[in-house]
């Protein structure tokens, strides 16, 4: 089983509930958390995993031979992204606009492209008890997230049972992490920037035709509106955890529900049993 | 022009709600919602809207079925593994770069222009406002970012206006590099978490990788007062001035239900702390501007 845990509005809870899911998780079978959120990976806080595999992740991007460059503008034509211009005769490579596709070198008559990598960041695998780990770091002032989540998941750890920390959003990260995967927990909380997020995050979840249930963090704060669409849309409620200074405070200092407050044990246990039912 | 951005690095830490609470107190500026993949700002202010528009941003290949010969050069130069093993492209997955297209011999592919998002500009709390909306999925939230970024230019233009607050998204991606550059100076708002802290330091890199001078607020700050005073500390190590705390308050999530700025909300703690950090933010400002007299 692989499944996401996204949300759309950021800070609603995603990775304290992929953390504990998982946790629970690798306690029955072989499992493996994927923190796919690359610009602010968190869930090593939760899980002090130990990092033991690194490796750079890098796009392609052209270099221009000037001996060979006949000056046609081929590549500048073919770049979709403005990645390359012509400036006082000299050919020139916005290294960060470029996607790394490669056309440019296949357009260029002269043979005059030739590829060097650009590293966009980095991805660290390891071991969190009997849970295996993997996350990526974007580097500082890069842009591009989603060549790393899409590395992060080829090379994930093989396991029975994958959880994927997804990013906060709609956007192509949160496609490249959701892509493929069995099933989506979508995280939300009762307010009307939650509901508004949420609604956006299951347009995506049934443009992947994924099936989709929804966990309510902070509980009893705002309104019942959430739970109104959840009926509305038939999307099953599987966890609610309440607002309360102790969870608040537990999540804040980065410690797993299931161990600091044992009686969350039981409900992290069903969700359990419930995505995988949602999954199969 | 003072452009000043909201960011957090870590979603949900009140980004929006500080800018809707900058929005109503801060004098006369235009007002940008740049977190266009979750704009939540609109539901804070709705907005009214006096002009939208498409923006077809991005591009997807479309395969003629009639001409492919099914030889599979398209599948070997896509570096996005979005051609399948029937040569069939998945436009999620397709960048629109049209390598697939250049390497097709029988002219089978062609790059189709998407609408990707919607923009809007009006008014909102008596502001000039702009915004936009990406449809789910799209990748061109950097793009839509500079459109908005544009119309907001062209409103202050027009109403003679010195400043543009922009609330910028989580992340330190793509669409947060669109929402920064060019401003000249930057918010982070955080809150008293691990993961808070860590997000924290990791947008104070890229707004310095910017030379962009940052104000650090802290939300929510009474859920954890060790990992507040942790947060205070790491300011002053990285010299990077505190405007304020604002308290955990629910009266803040009950203004927004019925559609009233929280700042409004005179009883509110978080809504008065708000309003005190809005008028040190003025300050600042107020001397970034003369400076750059």
């Amino acid at each position: 089983m692989r499944l996401a845990v996204a949300s759309g509005k950021g800070g609603t809870g995603k990775t304290l509930i992929a953390a504990n899911l998982a946790s629970t998780l690798a306690r029955r079978q072989a499992t493996c958390l994927v923190d796919c959120d690359v610009e602010a990976p968190n869930a090593h806080l939760f899980l002090h995993p130990t990092l033991t595999q690194h490796e750079e992740i890098s796009k392609r991007v052209p270099i221009i031979d000037e001996s060979r460059c006949t000056e046609c503008g081929a590549c500048v034509t073919a770049c979709e992204f403005k990645a390359l211009a012509f400036m006082a005769g000299n050919a020139l490579v916005f290294e960060e606009l470029c996607h790394g596709c490669g056309r440019c070198g296949l357009v260029c008559p002269a043979g005059a492209i030739t590829e060097v990598d650009h590293p966009l960041g980095v991805i660290e695998r390891g071991l969190a008890g009997n849970l295996a780990f993997a996350h990526g770091r974007l580097h500082i002032g890069e842009a591009m997230a989603s060549p790393i989540i899409r590395e992060l998941k080829r090379t994930a750890p093989e396991a029975e049972t994958t959880v994927l920390d997804a990013p906060p959003g709609t956007a192509c990260p949160v496609i490249s992490a959701l892509h493929g995967v069995d099933a989506a927990l979508l995280v939300t909380e009762p307010t009307p920037f939650g509901l508004h997020d949420l609604r956006a995050a299951v347009r995506v979840a049934r443009t992947l035709e994924l099936p989709a249930a929804v966990v309510i963090n902070r509980d009893g704060v705002g309104d019942d509106e959430v739970e109104r669409y959840c009926a509305d849309e038939g999307l099953p409620i599987l966890l609610r955890i309440p607002f309360d200074r102790r969870i608040a405070e537990t999540g804040a200092e980065a410690r797993l529900l299931i161990d600091a407050l044992p009686e969350w044990k039981e409900p992290f246990e069903r969700l359990a049993d419930d995505v995988e039912e949602l999954a199969k | 022009m003072i452009r000043i951005v909201f960011l957090s690095g870590k979603g949900g830490t009140g980004k929006t709600t500080l800018a809707a609470a900058f929005a109503a107190r801060a004098g006369d500026h235009v007002l940008v919602d740049a977190d266009v993949d979750a704009a939540n700002l609109h539901l804070v202010f709705r907005p009214e809207i006096e002009e939208t528009g498409a923006y077809s941003g991005s591009k997807v290949a479309v395969r003629d079925d009639a001409r492919c010969t099914a030889c599979g050069a398209c599948r070997e130069v896509c570096r996005f593994g979005a051609v399948d093993e029937t040569f069939a492209v998945d436009p999620l997955l397709c960048e629109g770069c049209g390598a697939c297209v250049t390497a097709c011999p029988a002219d089978a592919l062609t790059l189709v222009e998407q609408e990707s998002g919607t923009w809007y500009v009006g008014r909102a709390a008596g502001r000039p406002m702009a915004g936009a909306e990406l449809h789910p999925g799209e990748e061109v939230s950097g793009k839509l970012v500079s459109v908005v970024k544009e119309k907001a230019d062209g409103l202050a233009e027009r109403a003679n206006l010195e400043r543009i607050a922009i609330d910028g998204s989580p992340g330190i991606g793509c669409p947060v590099i669109a929402s920064t550059t060019g401003a000249q100076a930057a918010v982070l708002v955080t809150e008293p978490s691990r993961s808070g802290l860590h997000d924290l330091d990791r947008i104070l890199g890229v707004v310095r990788h910017f030379g962009i001078p940052a104000h650090l607020v802290i939300n929510k700050a009474d859920l954890s007062e060790p990992l507040a005073a942790e947060i205070e500390a790491y300011a002053k190590e990285q010299d990077l001035p505190v405007l304020g705390r604002i308290p955990y308050d629910e009266r803040v999530i009950e203004a927004i239900r019925v559609g009233r700025n929280p700042v409004e909300d005179s009883e509110s703690p978080a809504g008065r702390a708000m309003a005190e950090i809005v008028a040190r933010l003025v300050d600042a400002l107020d001397l970034t501007g003369k400076e750059a007299e």
